[in-house]
Formats: C-alpha cells, structure tokens, sequence
C-alpha cells in the first residue's frame, strides 16, 4: 500500500471517518448536545472530502493508463473452490477492498462534497426536530455505506454498500415514525428495494459463476479469455439481471413506485439520497459493469427503453403533482431515465456526467424546497404558496438556477450533460432521442410550473403562516449558494469541442470504459457533424423555451386556465393525477396478492398449523396422560393404597393401646407385671405341689 | 431378745411404699405429684449399698424431670398428663 500516494494509499479512511461517527451517535449520540453532533458528523464527512480530494489530486497526477489504484485490507470471504459453468476450477474470493478509478473518484467527490454540503444545511434545518443526533447517526451511516458503495473492488463488498444505503434510507424515510404514512413509505422503499436486490443477487451468482471472478478489475480480462461472442445469452442474463437491481434502487420502471413515497422522509434526506446519492447507483452500478453490458446489445437496447419510457412516464406524472417535493421526487425517476437512456446507447460516460450534474442540481432543488417548506412552517402544496420570491429571495434566486440547470438552458449544467446523452441517443436510434426530446419540454413545463406556483403570481399562503415567513438561517442558504454555483458551473468541466472545449470530464471517465471498447465495432463520434450537434441543441432548446413560456401563460397569465384543461381532458386527467393508477394496479396485482396469501396462510396456520397439528397434538397428549393418569391412580398408586389399608387394617387393635397417656402405658406395664407375677406364683404352687 | 427387725418387715414396708407409688403415679393427672410420688417408689429399693446410689439417682432424676417439666410447660402451657399425648402420631 506505501508504494501509493498518501491519499490513494489510504482510500479506506474515507469510509471509515463517517462510520466512526456514526457508531458515537448510536453509543453516545443521546448524550452530546447538538453543536457537539454537528461538529462530529459534519467534521466526519468533511475529512472525507479532504480526502477524497487528496486522492483525486494524487489520481490525475498518474498517467491516464495507471489510474487504478486497488488496496485490499484483507480476504473477507477466503478462497472457496467451485466449478464455474464451464467446468473449469475457479476460486470465490470476496476481498474487503477498495479500488479507486476516474469512475470511482468522480463518485466520492460527489458524494462527499455533496453530502457535506447537505449535512451543513441539516444542522439549519434539522436544529428543532427530535432525534437529532439519531438523524446524523443515519446520515453518516449512509456515507459510509454509499461510499463503500462506490469504492468496493467487487461485486460482493459493492452490494453491502448497496444493502447498506437501503437499510439507511430506509430508517431516514421513517425518520418521522410517528407518522404512519412515514414508515409505511420506509417499508415501502425497503420492500420494492428488495426486489431489486434479489435480481442483482442472482446476477451477481451468475457472474462468479460464468467468469469465474467478481473483481472488477478482473471481468474485463475475464471476458476476453472468456471468448464471449457478442450477445451471448448468459452475458445477456447477467446484464439483465443487474439491470432489475438498478430498477428497484435508480427508480426505473416497474419499481420506481417507492420513490415518491418516500418523500415522507425529511428534506435534507430527500436531497442527499433521493436525488444526489443513492437513487443513481443502479447508474454506477451499470457503468461499472459496463464490460458486460457492452457484450449484450439486447440488454443495452433494453436499459435504453426503459430509461426513455421512465422518463417521460414520470415527467408527465410530475405535471400534474401539486406536492412541491412530489414534483421533484418524478422529476428524479425522470431524470434516472436519461441516465439510463445514456447508459443503454453505450454512453456510459455521459450518464455519468449527467448524474454528477443532477447530483449539484437536484439536491439544490431539494434543500431549495426545504427551504420554502422551512418557511411556510411545513407547507408543502403549491396551491397554498405564491408569491414568495421577494420574501425569500436568496432562496429564490438559488432555486431558479436550478431549474435553469434542469430545464436545460445553456450554459447551465444540465444544459450540457442533457444534450450530450440527447445527442448520444440521436446516434443511436431517432426514437428514443425523440422521447428524450419531449421529455426535455415537459421538464421546464413542470419545473417552471413549480418556479410559478411556489414564488410569482399572487399569494394563496395560509393567513396565520403568511407572517412568519422568514429566509432561512446562513446554515441552510451558504449550501445553497454553492450548490447554485455548481450547478451553473458543473457542467463546464465538460465543455463540448464544437464550442471549443475539450471534454475533459468525459475524457476522464474514458479509462473506465475504453479497456471494453474493442467490443463496440463502430467508434462514437458526433452526430453526422458538428451542425448536426448545434442543430440538435437548437432544437431542444427551442422546445424548453417554449415548454417556459408555456408554463408561464398557464400558470402567470391565465391562472383559470389549468383548471379548464383538467376539466377538459378528464379522464385522462384524472388518469394522470392518479400517477396512471400504477400504485393501485401493484396494489391489485402483487399486494394485495401477496395480502390474500398471508391470509391463506394465515387459516391454513390457524385451522391445519394450528387446529390439527398443534390443538391435535396437544389433545392426544392429554388423552394419553388421562389413560396413565387412570393406571396411575387405580392400578399403582391402589395396589399400593391396598397394602398399606391392609396393615392399615391390620394394626387397628394395637393401635387402641397406644394412646400416648404415659400413664395407660405405666397402667399397662403394672397389668402386665401383675398377670407375670400372678402367673409366676401360680405355676410356683402346683410345681411344689 | 433378739431386738432386730425380722426382714419381713422391710420387704412388706418396701411393698407398700411401691404400691403407693405406683397407684399416685396411675392417678393423679399432674406430671410434678407423678414425679414426687414417682420418687417414692425409690424408696421401695432394699440393701445400704443400695441405699446411696438410689439417693443419686433420685437427686439426679428430680433434676432431669423437673428440667423436662419446665420445657415442656413453656412449649405447650399445660402440666396434665393426659394432654400429654403427643406420642400417639
């Protein structure tokens, strides 16, 4: 490990800093006051970044070729011998190592720098809530499991991370427990996440036993000894399989229902891992197995679609929500889809991009919400808001960047990541870049539509919230304030060639993909030339300016008219409103399925379980004891009764003279010497007579 | 004359004192007269040498008695020899 860099050489720390935090909360948390938790948790995740910073820094200084430095701390699962699928002698060994690459390092940046971020702003927001220290303790338990996450050299140590931020977000969505509704959403969450997992499990088993070995470094070599062909089923298996576990934890369709529900959970929990961290690693996942991905095209055209699909299912669900977060919550599963989109046409790096991005933009979207809701005293309906941007301006003018950067206005971040995959898409097949393409419009409808209702227009605040209104504390707006730099300036790290830049960030990530390009036959430039590409961007931001412009005239100029298209469209309205009834349809197919088995079971337990095994054995049991009981009472326990009421019998004569008068006994004695001595003298006589 | 008291004369005396103990011992119901006139019947024993161990005896059996008297008066609170019948279980 010496022979490393300081920082690189010492990547496990960065997990470690947040764990230790943790483990103080659980044990000691109850009993420091809240600047001692603020100072642990937020100095924890802070030296995290140091850190990953320091390890970023000494990762460019390598030349491009040497950026994968590994450190195993030790075997966590040893050498286990077992025949892979082709008969061949193989080792199952899990490592507790790390591996930091551009991927990886992209990751704990974001993840740490973000996440720190967040952890400021929950000190402003979190400071009146119960359970502060349990709040922080949760929170820097999911660092250290997302970054274990991103950090882990293999597939098994990346799925504890992966259990690891479900069980965290888990308890974060049922932070307020009290609250029904939250911890139904947390199990909710948990459940649908499960689901996912199992998927990735399987795929995970498939891999050892197909390549023989779950190192990531390892797939690559092990796929090009393999002698794979392109398509090869099992690959394909593997590909979907790990694609269902980034479904359930990335939100895509089918099991992006637990998403929005778990809004329940509070804001600062709703940005870190709802919209920067956890929901996006089914993409790293994806990205980092892209070895595999790249073998099966069947499984890649699938990523695509469901991306394409998720995208525009959600953003049209997010047209129509009313619930500030909600928005957000489909605006996430929306902007997921992009990234799988990117990643299902093969540009792995764009996703990526595009993730780090959403990353700076979502979560200030998040903690911009939070703010508002801060506000208004809880207020999360948009109908009850208006007006707000002069009261609340820093936030204001901080969420407007933000969703400048998700509509996609240049030069914006999202601008620059959204186009790319656009772009990308548009290579690939016409369709998918056109659902993207209408996907873009709908979300500068929606986000402006939120921008509109929450701070223009006139106020429909609550008489007795309106004057406590107030900006948020310098904890809550200094995040803020650089996360909306961030988001402004984000994306620049990728300026695209045809304005003159070098794509430095993709060409970055480029290492983690390229060792598998030999298997893409055509090389990915531009689409058709460079005024294709400005033609495209035109195009979409045509679009966005007119999806602003129409949120504008709906919900500025003519406030009646929402209600008029609603009414006017009905049912498919009340379809929409209703999330497509995709909640009620699970509920119908699987849980309420799943409900009937219980019950099934539930009799099966109580009349065959129960009735027959368990009251059956009980009742024969006692039939039994009652039949020895009988011999036990008459047969053994009589003959026993019988003897001694014969002796019983028996003594009764000797049992009259023995009363215990000691003088009957004296009385007795005299007899009896009386009847000798009689006796004697009897016999005395006739004997000398 | 011959003025020594014939032998008769101690057995019958001897005789009557251990009849006399024996009957007071069988009826009275008070355990202190049963030992007094139980100590009578010591009386009853013939021979000089005799004579001196029964006046040990006696000495020592008053005492033992009388300890097992005042015993058993503060557990049970009764000096009647017919309430005395605990033996009988």
């Amino acid at each position: 490990m010496n022979a490393h860099p300081f920082f690189l050489g010492h990547v496990w720390l960065i997990p470690l800093f947040p764990l230790l935090t943790a483990a103080a909360m659980l044990f000691i948390g109850r009993r420091l006051n809240n600047s001692a938790v603020n100072a642990l948790c937020c100095g924890s995740v802070f030296a995290s970044f140091i850190f990953s910073v320091g390890a970023f820094l000494q990762l460019i200084a390598l030349p491009s070729e040497e950026r994968l430095v590994t450190s195993v701390l030790f075997e966590w699962i040893p050498a286990l011998p077992f025949h892979m699928l082709n008969g061949r002698l193989a080792n199952f060994v899990a490592d507790f190592g790390f591996q930091i690459d551009p991927l990886s390092c992209v990751m704990i940046l974001i993840v740490t720098g973000v996440g720190f971020l967040i952890h400021v702003y929950s000190t402003g927001y979190m400071a009146h809530e119960g359970g502060y220290y349990r709040f922080f303790g949760y929170l820097n338990l999911f660092m250290f499991s997302m970054l274990i996450l991103v950090l882990a050299n293999n597939l098994v140590m990346l799925f504890v991370g992966w259990e690891g931020v479900g069980t965290c977000s888990y308890l974060l969505i049922g932070f307020y427990f009290h609250r029904k509704s939250a911890s139904d959403a947390g199990k909710k969450a948990f459940i649908v996440n499960r689901i996912g997992d199992a998927g990735f499990l399987l795929g995970i088993f498939l891999t050892s036993a197909l390549l023989g070995t779950i190192r990531f470094a390892e797939i690559g070599p092990a796929l090009a000894a393999g002698h794979f062909a392109m398509g090869d089923p099992l690959l394909t298996a593997i590909a979907l399989l790990f694609f269902v576990g980034a479904t359930g934890k990335s939100a895509q369709i089918p099991l992006y229902v637990w998403l929005p529900d778990a809004m329940e959970g509070p804001t600062p929990v709703s940005a870190l891992i709802h919209a920067a961290t956890m929901v996006t690693a089914g993409v790293y996942m994806v990205t980092r197995t892209n070895a595999i991905y790249q073998l099966a095209p069947k499984a890649m055209a699938l990523v695509a679609l469901v991306g394409a699909v998720t995208a525009l299912f959600a953003a049209s669900i997010g047209v129509v929500q009313t619930d500030i977060k909600k928005v957000l919550a489909y605006s996430t599963v929306s902007q997921l889809g992009y990234m799988f989109l990117a990643c299902g046409v093969g540009a792995f790096t764009a996703g990526i991009f595009h993730l780090m991005t959403h990353a700076f933009f979502k979560g200030l979207l998040f903690l911009a919400a939070g703010s508002v809701i801060h506000a208004l005293s809880g207020e999360q309906d948009m109908r009850k808001m208006g007006a707000l941007s002069k009261k609340i301006p820093v936030t204001y003018w901080t969420m407007l960047i933000a969703t400048l950067a998700i509509a996609g206005i240049f030069p914006f971040a999202g601008f620059l990541s959204k186009d790319l995959i656009l772009g990308k898409a548009y290579e690939k097949d016409a369709l998918l870049w056109a659902i993207g393409y209408f996907t873009a419009g709908m979300t500068a409808f929606y986000m402006f539509r939120l921008i509109f209702m929450t701070f223009h227009g006139t106020s429909r605040v609550d008489h007795d919230v309106e004057h406590h209104i107030h900006e948020s504390p310098k904890s809550m707006l200094i995040p803020l304030l650089i996360l909306a730099g961030l988001s402004i300036a984000g994306g620049w790290l990728s300026w695209p060639e045809i304005f003159g830049g070098n794509s430095r960030f993709v060409r970055f990530l480029e290492p983690v993909i390229a060792t598998t390009q030999l298997a893409r036959p055509e090389p990915t430039h531009g689409p058709g030339s460079p005024h294709g590409e400005i033609y495209l961007m035109l195009l979409s931001e045509g679009l966005v300016v007119l999806g602003i412009c129409f949120a504008w005239y709906l919900y500025i100029k003519r406030t009646e008219l929402p209600g008029k298209i609603a009414k006017s469209l009905g049912g498919f309205y009340r379809l929409v409103y209703h999330k497509y009834y995709v909640d009620q349809l699970y509920d119908a197919l699987f849980v309420n399925r799943a409900k009937d088995l219980g019950l099934a079971l539930g009799v099966f337990d109580t009349t065959v379980i129960n009735g027959v095994g368990v009251n059956g054995a009980g009742w024969l049991t006692r039939f039994i004891s009652s039949l020895s009981m009988w011999w036990d009472t008459w047969i053994v326990d009589g003959s026993i009764r019988l003897g001694s009421r014969i002796v019983w019998l028996f003594s009764y004569p000797v049992r009259l003279i023995q009363d215990g008068l000691v003088q009957s006994y004296m009385l007795l004695i005299v007899v009896g010497l009386i009847g000798f001595l009689g006796y004697y003298f009897y016999l005395g006589h006739h004997a000398v007579r | 004359m011959n003025a020594t008291i014939p032998t008769d004369y101690y057995l019958w005396l001897s005789l009557a004192l251990f009849t006399i103990g024996v009957i007071g011992v069988l009826t009275r119901r008070n355990v202190i007269i049963i030992l007094m006139v139980f100590s009578r019947m010591w009386g009853s024993v013939d021979g000089q040498v005799f004579a001196i161990f029964v006046i040990t005896d006696a000495a020592a059996e008053a005492a033992v008695g009388l300890g097992i008297i005042l015993a058993f008066f503060r557990n049970r609170e009764t000096l009647l020899a017919d309430e005395m019948d605990m033996l009988k279980w």
